[in-house]
């Protein structure tokens, strides 16, 4: 395998490497604007250029193999007159609009000025005109005055989502990035072109104005917009958040994991998260009577929330329906409180998937985060708990619900259950927004949404991956795990650690397929369950 | 030495167009012995021998460019003739294909046998509508002959031709981006490595050679490698044909062997300069190579002696500039040619050229300003050597050594918005 120095610092990389990646190991960044890792390397930006010794020419590192032997300069006095040129070029006819500029802040052209610039502008000629404001699609508008053609966003229609929307027209200083004639983006996957694009030309349609991206923290994230579990930060801003009319949440992105997603995400789940934050978020426990809602203190609402369902339970009235959208540790803390107090039947529900409603790239037709560790914690594999709790309902053998998280609306079989549910003596509803079900419950316990707490999802491989908090509670609403706990505690049960990586310990130590797995051992990118304990169930 | 007759031997022949006129005059000798007597790798090795250079511009030794198609692969070999003869002043290639068609054909089929090809393409410039004519009607007889197709010469080796025609950009003269354009792409060059020779058009290994260089094949087979490096320099074998343009009595295609020098060919092929007049500054080797002084033309237009005179013996296409000239002028006419057949690939190319042209202009509607000339120097060398392809240098060249060879006149210019010159030959903007 080559061993290579680069700037004086020696590393060993397997046959193949790029200078660039060799640097990117040993910590050194290399300016680059047209590489990108998860798209074919176009080496036309020239950002990248290094000097080799023995090698007249500079070289560009995205492109040039690492060889045995080969000695490597980033920060030549020659390399560093490059950069500059290259940076000169790029703003000869950028119209410097970083004030009105909604990548200002994370911007390479601005990043690179300041890192390796610097130089006093030489221009003296008018800058080129082009289209400032040309929506590409749905979701993409395109400042070609901004543009640096560094092809990123061909390449991604090219290569990732092979839908050729976009292309490069025309030659020398007139070349523009457009889509073709009559086209617009028809993708699902455009948002993720504004993440690409190193500057200011393609931004996102919902996200920009909204914020200044320096008022922006992130936190690591998982996707819950369906069974991929796609890795993704989410932005979030709690230092202005007066600027956006209370909402926290501006965007969420990729994290690459080369296990699940790569670079990328689809739009379903980019745009998709706007309940958390919604209107409709259910901010206090509420008792309704007559379908009026009236909102009660946490305590009074534990305190009946535990009378009625242990009641039930007693008397064996009591049917439960969890929801692949909880976490690992809130269907573990579901099952494990009720089997203690004596309720047989724990199982979730998912809503039947819309048939090809899927891809082969990220989009799967389950859209729910954990079916795969529903199925496995609770251990009941396909059967229908939605339909054998309507039939016990119906026939008297169960008058009480708990039901987790769902919008049983959203379904067929799931409005026509619910006209049963509203039946129900005494119906249990925990959730984050409301909805037809939470409306036609008789007590509502207001949960957190997955960017208000930690915890879990197993994807559809089996990856357990872990989601960090961004965000406080909404209102009063509290995580299911320490609701579960107080409803345990008030019967007497011991009660889960309400610290979701300690629940997740208990979990890996009683379920042979989790067994080994702890928050440490999951990192950033999770890690896989053992297949062999699935219950019954043929994989992905 | 000085003037040769090699592949313009037949030029004043009646017909030499024709397959019977271009037979009758020894033509398709080469090929019958190539077939009977020879490996591949005997044709090879004697190409190598005659030491015959690209002469498109680069001057890559051909016989070693061949060489360096994989004799064991799987996959279909390509002989792709570049005809896209774009570089400003040169026009040999034109005269070849239309005088002695048959010629190229014959030098296609010697490659396509050395290499184990069975497709050639002729990537022909989109403009040169009568050289198309001419090799479609030297094709058709060379088919009917069977000199092509199934059979060629009844050898049992198969070769087809196709006549692709470009589409009138400058870039499709770069070897990748004649291959992309030929795949039906945007002519953009390629990254490299690889090299066409091991990935060529579509995906395998090829061999783009100019029309001129193939040319030479038949010949040197026929008449052996030794005697075509006689005729040459130590590393440039031969001869090749001189596009003369400019301020000379006689412009026109001259055929002289490697060691003429730039002044025999000028003073001894092409006449001399027009009446009255002297010489001032030569482009040796088509519009991308750097300009010479009148007294810098003692030089062999070979290769290695352009080089190391400090430019470029490129397509030999040699541009002749008397007292009249206005090299201001001259330089901004070159600069719009660049900025408008730059790809737009890479960032200093596309900008650049770009840049240079509106510098120019302004300069040239009087709005000067100090610095301006250091600047048009300074960006073209943040041009040189940074792009993929050499479109980047071919730009770059001429910028820098016209302002290094005639600097005051571009001061003229930014001081005076013009200069004495321009009055007596007023050169069109654009």
């Amino acid at each position: 395998m080559p061993i290579l120095t680069i700037d004086g610092k020696t590393i060993e990389v397997e046959k193949g490497t790029t200078i660039l990646q060799a640097a990117q190991r040993l910590g050194i960044d290399i300016p680059h604007y047209c590489y990108h890792p998860g798209l074919r390397i176009a080496g036309s930006c020239r950002m990248c250029l290094v000097e080799i010794q023995g090698v007249p020419k500079l070289q560009i590192a995205c492109y040039t193999e690492a060889t045995d032997g080969m000695v490597v300069f980033t920060q030549s006095e020659k390399v560093q007159q490059a950069r500059r040129a290259v940076l000169e070029f790029l703003l000869v006819d950028h119209p410097l609009d970083c004030p009105v500029c909604d990548q200002a802040g994370e911007c390479y052209l601005q990043i690179y000025y300041m890192q390796h610039g610097l130089h006093p502008s030489r221009v003296r000629e008018d800058k080129l005109k082009r289209a400032k404001v040309r929506v590409l699609g749905e979701h993409i508008v395109l400042d070609q005055e901004r543009c640096i053609l560094c092809s990123r966003c061909v390449r991604f229609t090219e290569e990732v989502t092979r839908t050729f929307e976009l292309g490069i027209f025309n030659r020398g200083d007139r070349s523009v990035v457009d889509v073709y004639p009559g086209e617009q983006l028809r993708n699902r996957y455009q948002g993720n072109l504004a993440d690409i694009c190193p500057v200011g030309a393609l931004t996102d349609r919902q996200f920009r104005f909204r914020t200044r991206v320096w008022y922006l923290d992130q936190a690591k994230s998982i996707c819950p917009g369906c069974s991929r579990g796609c890795n993704i930060v989410v932005d979030f801003n709690v230092r202005r958040g007066y600027k956006a009319g209370g909402r926290r949440i501006p965007r969420i992105r990729p994290r690459p994991n080369p296990w699940v997603n790569q670079y990328w995400m689809c739009d379903d789940g980019r745009y998709g998260f706007g309940w958390v934050e919604g209107l409709d978020r259910i901010l206090s426990p509420k008792l309704l009577e007559n379908g009026h809602p009236r909102e009660i203190p946490w305590a009074e609402a534990i305190r009946l929330a535990g009378a009625w369902i242990g009641e039930a339970a007693r008397e064996k009235k009591l049917g439960v329906l969890l929801s692949p959208r909880m976490s690992n540790e809130e269907i573990y803390a579901a099952s494990y409180v009720l089997r203690s107090l004596g309720v047989g039947n724990v199982g979730y529900w998912a809503e039947p998937a819309t048939p090809g409603d899927e891809d082969d790239l990220l989009i799967k037709a389950d859209k729910n985060p954990n079916t795969y560790g529903a199925r496995l914690i609770t251990g009941v594999p396909q059967e229908d708990h939605l339909a054998r709790m309507v039939e016990a309902l119906s026939s008297g053998a169960v008058d009480t619900v708990l039901i987790f998280l769902h919008n049983l609306e959203q379904a067929r079989a799931g409005r026509a259950a619910l006209e049963t549910l509203r039946r129900a003596k005494r119906f249990v509803f925990v959730g984050t927004n409301w909805n037809r079900t939470a409306a036609a419950a008789s007590l509502v316990l207001p949960v957190t949404a997955f960017t208000e707490q930690e915890g879990t999802f197993t994807n559809f491989q089996g990856r357990v991956q872990r989601f960090w908090q961004a965000v406080e509670p909404m209102g009063q609403a509290r995580s299911a795990l320490s609701v579960l706990n107080e409803l345990a505690a008030s019967w007497g049960i011991p009660p889960l650690p309400d610290n979701a990586a300690e629940a997740f310990a208990r979990l890996a130590s009683e379920n042979r397929a989790f067994a080994g797995l702890s928050y440490e051992t999951l990192g950033d990118q999770g890690q896989t369950v053992r297949a062999s304990e699935e219950p019954g169930v043929v994989g992905p | 030495m000085a003037q040769v007759k090699i592949i313009t031997e037949l030029f004043e022949v009646e017909g030499s167009h024709r397959l019977d006129v271009y037979e009758r005059h020894g033509g398709y000798q080469a090929i019958r012995k190539v077939l009977a007597d020879y490996s591949p790798e005997a044709v090879i090795e004697e190409v190598k021998r005659s030491r015959l250079r690209g002469l498109g511009g680069a001057g890559f030794p051909t016989g070693l460019k061949w060489s360096f198609v994989p004799k064991q692969t799987t996959k279909p070999k390509y002989v792709v003739v570049n005809a896209d003869e774009g570089e400003p002043g040169t026009f040999k290639d034109r005269y070849i294909m239309m005088n002695v068609p048959h010629n190229l054909l014959e030098g296609i089929m010697i490659a396509a046998y050395a290499i184990g090809a069975h497709t050639a393409f002729i990537y022909l410039r989109g403009e040169y509508v009568r050289p198309r004519r001419r090799l479609e009607q030297a094709i058709a007889e060379a088919y009917a002959k069977g000199y092509l197709g199934e059979s060629i010469f009844g050898s049992g080796y198969r070769l087809d031709v196709w006549l692709h025609l470009g589409a009138g950009a400058y870039i499709c003269g770069e070897e990748t981006a004649l291959l992309e354009s030929l795949e039906g792409k945007k002519g953009w060059p390629r990254l490299k490595p690889p090299f066409p020779a091991s990935v060529g058009a579509f995906g395998c290994p090829t061999i783009v050679n100019n029309v001129e260089t193939l040319s030479y094949v038949p010949h040197i087979i026929r008449r052996g490698a030794e005697w075509f490096a006689s005729l040459g320099t130590e590393r440039s074998g031969g001869a090749r044909i001189l596009s003369i343009s400019g301020h000379v009595q006689r412009p026109g295609i001259y055929e002289v062997s490697m060691d003429t020098t730039l002044r025999e060919a000028i003073f001894d092929c092409a006449g001399g300069i027009r009446e009255g007049r002297s010489l001032k500054a030569v482009i040796p080797g088509g519009s991308s190579s750097p300009v010479l002084r009148a007294n810098e033309i003692d030089v062999p237009c070979c290769f290695d002696a352009l080089a190391a005179a400090g430019s470029m013996a490129g397509s030999g296409a040699v541009i002749v500039m008397d007292d009249t000239t206005c090299m201001f002028d001259a330089l901004r006419n070159i600069v719009h040619f660049y900025a408008h057949e730059s790809c737009g690939q890479c960032t200093p190319c596309r900008v650049g050229t770009g840049w240079l042209r509106r510098i120019m202009d302004r300069i040239a509607e009087g709005r000067g300003m100090p610095g301006d000339v250091d600047n048009l120097y300074s960006i073209a060398a943040d041009m040189l050597g940074r792009t993929i392809c050499p479109l980047g240098d071919a730009a770059a060249m001429p910028v820098m050594s016209f302002v290094e060879k005639f600097r005051d006149e571009f001061e003229e210019h930014v001081r005076h918005g013009g200069c004495d010159l321009q009055a007596v030959r007023p050169v069109r903007a654009s």
